[in-house]
């Protein structure tokens, strides 16, 4: 007998798409000056979804201008406690939105409406409420008896969580008295405009927050621009290299989330099955595009045969398709683009000697997809060990002693997440001591929460988002 | 494969090599599972699945021939208005109901529905080895096929584990070929997951045939994650020993939703060769109606009353 689960997709018709959006700029949507527009796709299936108007350097100019007069006018004099009650009004409408939410953003980004739905939305929401109980109690925070807003911030937002990021960035911004200036992603524009619509609703003045969408070249207008007091960027080392440079030698602050290689170490007394869907959640929960993934399996070389039985037994489950489907488990990868990148990284360590393995599993036909997988025989001196793949690839590499281990953790150039599986105590607070990450997991993975600060090490990043710490970001002459 | 020889050293150094069992992330993956949404076909495929599998019980003092020659023939025939409904998996009984039970199945067309008795001082089995014994003998000559026997949890608890092993040993001898052996955990009591993943072995190892997870007179009964943990351990023994072992949740599981979780928990942990009454059995009594309910409305279009279902 077999149980098949018969499909059990969430309804679009909460979702009403508009044909073409607009910018949204001091409240209100509008095209963009030289009419120029882009389209997003649905990477499940590749269909079009809808044109967004594409930000030119007047459109961001105008923007800046924009959240430059409503941080004077209205923002900077606004008492505190009614700040606040902006963002506990976004965050309710977020919660009552919250299925028409989850449905875009599984459309736009190709990622599981199970993941959407019970983590990306509620998560969103909860960072709203979180904030809007700061913004009257700043003074209390530890920085400082009157801390500052900075004005106008530019925020430049990843495609892997689109409307988290956003409400990463937005809400610690909102909450401490500084205006917004948000480009999303090329790929994930959808929630951002979507969201605008709820700034709207929720009766927010006009130009606290300003939404522009477009690519790279409009990510650096607002990194470039002369009024922006701040930038808050999410995406790729490369990328925020390529900020620090340009702000160098300039006034502006800046808070830069980068990648990561994550390593996820299992030692022998580790409890097994948790470990197993540590791991698969650790590298497979959203594609794997997951800036803190465990792509980095370090498993205690005496238990690696049984761990990885285990864990193929158990990858052989991972349900892979429709992303609106109710019961898939793995989506789509976000674009052609990070398919290729995924694909090339891969060929490296097919050519490097690595063994790859994944369950056989039927992929659609159409849309961007990569089938979950894992590579042993991986050494430390593998492309794959060592650069961020952002996709449904792992990496095992196997230790004998906790020192190995801790060692192999940290020769990385990142230092973003790592985690720790063990029965025990003592090595818990051991390898934790000894870990060069920001955020250290024991005995589960990829948990977030607005009151815990995130961020990294080394390449990856500048700061923290989340948390008291990370109101120190949006706060002038805070470090 | 001999796992322990049965005595304390044996088992316990046995039961020390088990992987041990993260609570956090045990409920976690219990909670996902309880996610998967089972729409249409595959609801209507789950729904005579678990009418399939269900332990058709009564254990109250107030039980009466009259009250189990009535349930008895409701497993037959579980719903009188559509032969298409499959009977259920066995019946569940105290000790002095067994007879009347097997004569009732058999009068009524259930030849091949097994009786099963609750045994060896039943829900506590705090009684001596040989009262357990004559329980046990008694109720296999009255025609029961098979036996649940409850664990000593006073022993477990306090690490006499070879007790709790040879009790289990002993009244499987007394089973011989003629019963089949499940072995009530009780995990209510056990508590901890670690303790039910230990258990689970200890009792594999001493000749269970079945584990099951609870009396239904203690709460917590069977929930998910117990469960998950019991099917976990039955696919470990299954890679070391190439035994299939059965698993029974009994208590608490009252409607459709339940079921199916737990049958989702089955398929994707175990997996799918245990879906059939010989490995998975549910132990309810009202769950039957709530299924013959969703049935109905999958045929009909809408929901009836309860009076459309029989009591008992």
């Amino acid at each position: 007998m077999t149980f098949e689960y018969a499909p059990a997709p969430e309804s679009t018709a909460v979702v009403k798409l508009k044909p073409e959006y607009g910018l949204f700029i001091n409240g209100k949507f509008v095209p963009a000056k030289d009419g120029k527009t882009f389209a997003t796709i649905n990477p499940s299936n590749e269909q079009h979804l809808a044109k967004v108007a594409y930000a030119s350097e007047a459109d961001v100019n105008k923007a800046v201008a924009a959240a430059n007069e409503a941080y004077k006018k209205i923002w900077s004099k606004m008492p505190a406690a009614e700040r606040g009650k902006y963002l506990y009004r976004i965050a309710r409408i977020l919660q009552e939105r919250a299925r028409e939410f989850a449905v875009l953003e599984s459309m736009d980004n190709g990622k599981p409406i199970r993941e959407t739905r019970d983590v990306d939305i509620p998560l969103a929401a909860a960072h709203f409420f979180y904030h809007a109980g700061w913004a009257d109690k700043l003074e209390h925070a530890g920085m400082g008896s009157n801390p500052k807003p900075h004005g106008v911030v530019g925020q430049i937002i990843p495609w892997n969580f689109p409307l988290l990021m956003l409400s990463w960035k937005i809400a610690p911004a909102l909450a401490t008295g500084n205006t917004v200036v948000l480009k999303p992603a090329e790929t994930t524009p959808l929630t951002a405009l979507l969201f605008a619509e709820v700034c709207q609703q929720a009766g927010l003045p006009a130009g606290v927050v300003n939404i522009v969408t477009g690519d790279g070249k409009t990510g650096s207008l607002i990194v470039n621009h002369k009024d922006i007091q701040k930038i808050a960027f999410t995406g790729s080392t490369a990328v925020g290299k390529g900020i620090a440079r340009a702000i160098a030698g300039t006034k502006k602050a800046a808070t830069l989330e980068l990648g990561g290689k994550g390593a996820n170490i299992v030692f022998e007394d580790a409890p097994i099955d948790e470990t197993v869907e540590g791991i698969i959640n650790g590298i497979f929960f959203n594609q794997g595009h997951v800036c803190c993934a465990g792509s980095r399996l370090l498993v205690q070389e005496n238990i690696q045969e049984e761990l990885l039985e285990k864990l193929k037994r158990r990858m052989a489950l991972i349900r892979v398709g429709d992303p609106l489907d109710k019961n898939t488990d793995l989506g789509a990868i976000n674009s052609a683009a990070q398919l290729s990148k995924i694909r090339e990284l891969v060929g490296s360590g097919d050519a490097e000697g690595a063994e790859r393995w994944s369950p056989a599993c039927d992929l659609p036909a159409k849309g961007f997809w990569y089938p979950p997988t894992f590579f042993t025989g991986v050494t430390q001196a593998n492309r794959i060990a060592r650069e961020e793949i952002f996709g449904p690839v792992l990496s095992v590499i196997s230790f004998r002693t906790p020192q190995e281990a801790i060692e192999k953790a940290n020769n990385t150039p990142f230092g973003l997440s790592a985690g720790i599986w063990t029965d025990k105590g003592s090595r818990i607070l051991w390898s934790a001591k000894h870990l060069k990450a920001g955020v250290i997991w024991a005995n589960t993975f990829n948990k977030f929460d607005p009151a815990s600060p995130f961020g990294g090490y080394k390449e990856s990043g500048w700061g923290r988002e989340g948390g008291r710490h990370g109101l120190a970001a949006y706060l002038k002459g805070v470090h | 494969m001999i796992l322990t020889d049965g005595s304390e050293t044996s088992i316990k150094s046995f039961l020390r090599t088990l992987s041990p069992v993260d609570q956090v992330g045990a409920d976690a993956r219990a909670a996902m599972l309880a996610t998967r949404s089972i729409k249409t076909s595959s609801k209507v495929w789950a729904i005579d699945t678990a009418i399939s599998m269900i332990d058709l019980t009564t254990l109250e003092g107030a039980d009466t021939p009259g009250k189990v020659r009535a349930i008895c023939t409701k497993a037959v025939r579980p719903d009188p208005s559509d032969p298409t409904v499959p009977h259920v998996g066995a019946i569940c009984v105290y000790n002095d109901m067994v007879k009347i039970a097997r004569e009732q199945l058999d009068a009524s067309g259930g030849k091949d529905i097994p009786v099963a008795a609750v045994s060896t001082a039943f829900p506590s089995g705090r009684a001596s080895l040989d009262v357990k014994k004559r329980d046990t003998e008694d109720a296999i000559a009255n025609g029961a096929q098979e036996i649940d026997m409850v664990i000593d949890r006073g022993a477990f608890l306090s690490g006499n584990l070879a007790k709790v092993y040879s009790e289990i040993e002993f009244i499987k001898g007394i089973c011989g070929d003629k019963a089949h052996l499940k072995v009530i955990l009780e995990t209510g009591e056990l508590v901890t997951y670690d303790n039910v993943r230990k258990a689970s072995f200890l009792a594999m190892a001493a000749g269970a045939d079945f584990i099951k997870t609870s009396t239904g007179k203690v709460t917590p009964a069977a929930t998910a994650p117990v469960v998950l943990v019991m099917l976990e351990a039955v696919r470990d023994y299954y890679t070391m020993t190439g035994k299939k072992i059965g698993v029974k949740p009994a208590g608490g599981i009252r409607n459709t939703k339940d079921a199916i979780k737990q049958l989702v928990l089955v398929n994707e942990t175990a997996g799918p060769e245990w879906l059939n009454p010989e490995l998975f059995r549910i132990g309810a009594s009202a769950l039957l109606n709530d299924l013959l309910l969703q049935r109905m409305k999958i045929r009909d279009g809408h929901y009836a009353g309860p009076n459309y279902v029989t009591l008992d």
